[in-house]
């Protein structure tokens, strides 16, 4: 992999240089508190010291809610308009290795067995200068689920902050040295230079295969289920600020005169997401729908999709009101099934 | 806490509760919910300034109503909010026990009565652990400041505070008060509420929860701790409480025995549009 040598004192130019091309520049921001991709133009805008974004880059791919048809009615027709997603290229600064990798994730899902052309526009006009992590907290546990806090992939460019004045880049993808081309007075080739000394610790904490291999079996242990999920309220805090959370809904919003067909997020953990009309819901309760939620990121993902649904964040952790934190809930599931 | 401990261990033992719900350590330094089956778990609990999760909103809770009877570590606010509910016949008298420290001391609160005697007298309410009633010092300026814009420019906070809104519905299910089990949010036949989290769709669920909590929010704060970007949305149930506080007193959380202003008639009303 190709490296190269960016002194810090010359992001704002890179900035510059990423803007003069009419691409749109996301960065962390950090307002009131809570640390935001917002639009970028300068790097005294950024956040000084995150550890995580409070929401992921997700919405950059996969927006929170979006109209996919629209249709009016003219006398007994309905005209249905074709709509294709609205995108401006967009280059994301400041993911963090374990969001990078979640754009695998979401690839894998809208391009299973239909390949969603809303979110494959967005994802081709994405450029993601991932930043490798320095620090890490006791929410984080990529190294637990095959990442490690200076991983590359799912990042176009991956910048590691070696010492206080330069960033080591590393060139993954023709989008990242396109980027890179761009602006090539800026950056100088890399000697031997090393990212290891400076990347975050980030300790094991449960292990992940025997969670998976596992998990089918302890499936129908369903008073294990309610012990873990008692304390769960049934909202989906954790799956909006999940970057690898894929699941959405599909409503019509219509009026006299026509309407628009909607795709926004949802999220397993409500009531209302396995309601069938006929009234019948075949997760009725709550230690279901957190079975549903674990299931589907440690079994059914690795199972199906060659991934985990799941890079290790530690968002629904940090953001969850009941604080159920999912590692200690992987990891009391791996002793579970240690004991059988 | 020792106090706290030995009572929960006590009424485990004596199959006086199935489950003590109550508060233990959680992680990044949090208090977490703690559901309490074994007597030996009972030097789990904790009880200090962290513990500010309404514990109410699990009384209601199917999967743990059907633990059997439950004991809950209650703060003054969890302890309005079970008169509330009781007061809107979500909750029967004798079947929920409260257990409230008070100086060290922890009383068996097993009665609607009991727990209105204690909120009337024991608990004076700048002294209480956890607030007893209305807003923090802090949420009262930011009230007032907002009371004090101009009617353009609060309209403007409120838009900039619910863009950020995802409706994840975190607020509505750490609420003890949001108790439905269908919520009109979700009705699509017809779609009163516009589903994006957006624009109107935000603005309107908000409106939306800020008015079927007025006059029935107990202040307990916990759907600002629960949002996870932060919206103060406590601020507007607490505007909306003071509108009916000042109309038609009656504060809520004090009686089981409620007459809640917006939910019932009289005949001696002096108003006569309904009639």
């Amino acid at each position: 992999m190709e490296k190269k040598i960016l002194k810090k004192q010359s992001l704002g130019a890179l900035f510059d240089a990423i803007k003069a091309g009419g691409r749109r520049l996301l960065g962390p921001v950090e307002k009131d508190g809570r640390t935001t991709y917002e639009e970028v133009s300068s790097p005294a805008e950024l956040a000084k010291d995150y550890i995580q974004t409070t929401t992921s880059a997700k919405s950059v791919v996969f927006p929170a809610c979006e109209e996919i048809v629209r249709w009016q009615n003219e006398g007994h027709d309905v005209k249905v308009a074709d709509l294709k997603p609205q995108t401006t290229p967009t280059v994301v600064f400041g993911v963090r290795p374990c969001d990078a990798a979640s754009f695998a994730i979401l690839d894998s899902v809208f391009s299973w067995d239909y390949n969603d052309e809303f979110f494959r526009r967005r994802l081709e006009n994405t450029t993601i200068i991932g930043l490798a992590c320095t620090k890490s907290d006791e929410y984080c546990f990529c190294t637990s689920v095959e990442l490690n806090p200076g991983d590359t992939r799912g990042s176009d460019l991956l910048l590691t902050p070696i010492d206080g004045e330069q960033y080591l880049v590393e060139i993954v993808t023709d989008k990242g040295k396109k980027l890179v081309d761009a602006a090539a007075k800026l950056f100088t080739p890399a000697g031997n230079e090393s990212k290891e000394k400076v990347l975050a610790k980030v300790p094991v904490k449960f292990d992940q295969k025997k969670l998976t291999a596992k998990l089918p079996a302890l499936f129908p242990k369903e008073n294990a289920w309610v012990d873990q999920s008692l304390a769960c309220l049934g909202c989906g805090a954790c799956a909006f600020v999940c970057p690898a959370c894929v699941c959405f809904d599909i409503q019509d919003e219509s009026g006299r005169n026509g309407g628009t067909r909607l795709r926004c997020w949802d999220s397993c953990g409500f009531s209302l997401f396995t309601l069938h009309t006929s009234g019948h819901n075949p997760r009725p309760v709550q230690s279901q729908r957190w079975r549903q939620r674990i299931m589907h990121k440690f079994s059914y993902f690795p199972e199906r999709l060659s991934h985990l649904g799941c890079v290790g964040c530690g968002r629904c952790s940090r953001a969850c009101p009941a604080d159920m934190n999912l590692v200690e809930h992987l990891s009391a599931l791996v002793e579970a099934a240690d004991g059988q | 806490m020792e106090a706290l401990r030995k009572k929960a261990r006590e009424l485990l033992e004596g199959k006086a509760a199935a489950v003590v719900i109550g508060y233990g350590e959680g992680s990044g330094g949090k208090a977490r919910a703690v559901f309490i089956r074994q007597p030996d778990k009972a030097a789990t609990l904790i009880l200090d300034d962290r513990c500010v999760q309404n514990l109410a909103v699990y009384l209601v809770k199917n999967e743990v109503k059907s633990l059997g009877k439950a004991a809950v570590v209650a703060q003054p606010s969890t302890l309005r909010t079970i008169l509330q509910l009781a007061s809107e016949n979500q909750l029967t008298d004798g079947l929920v026990m409260a257990l409230a420290v008070n100086n060290g001391q922890v009383l068996e609160l097993t009665s609607f009565h009991a727990i209105e005697e204690y909120l009337n007298t024991a608990v004076p309410p700048s002294e209480a652990p956890g607030k007893a009633r209305g807003l923090s010092a802090e949420d009262r300026a930011a009230v007032a400041k907002i009371e004090a814009m101009p009617r353009e420019q609060r309209w403007q906070f409120w838009v900039n505070e619910f863009s950020r809104c995802m409706k994840c519905y975190a607020c509505r299910a750490a609420c003890p008060m949001c108790y439905c089990t269908k919520c009109v949010i979700e009705s699509n036949q017809p779609q009163w509420i516009p589903v994006a989290p957006t624009g109107i769709g935000n603005l309107e669920w908000h409106i939306v929860r800020a008015m079927h909590l007025a006059g029935r929010c107990l202040n307990c704060g916990y759907c600002v701790e629960a949002c996870p970007v932060g919206i103060r949305l406590n601020l507007l149930t607490q505007m909306l409480t003071d509108e009916i506080g000042g109309d038609f007193g009656a504060e809520a959380g004090f009686t089981a025995k409620r007459e809640y202003a917006l939910s019932m008639f009289k005949p001696e009303d002096k108003e006569d549009f309904i009639r």
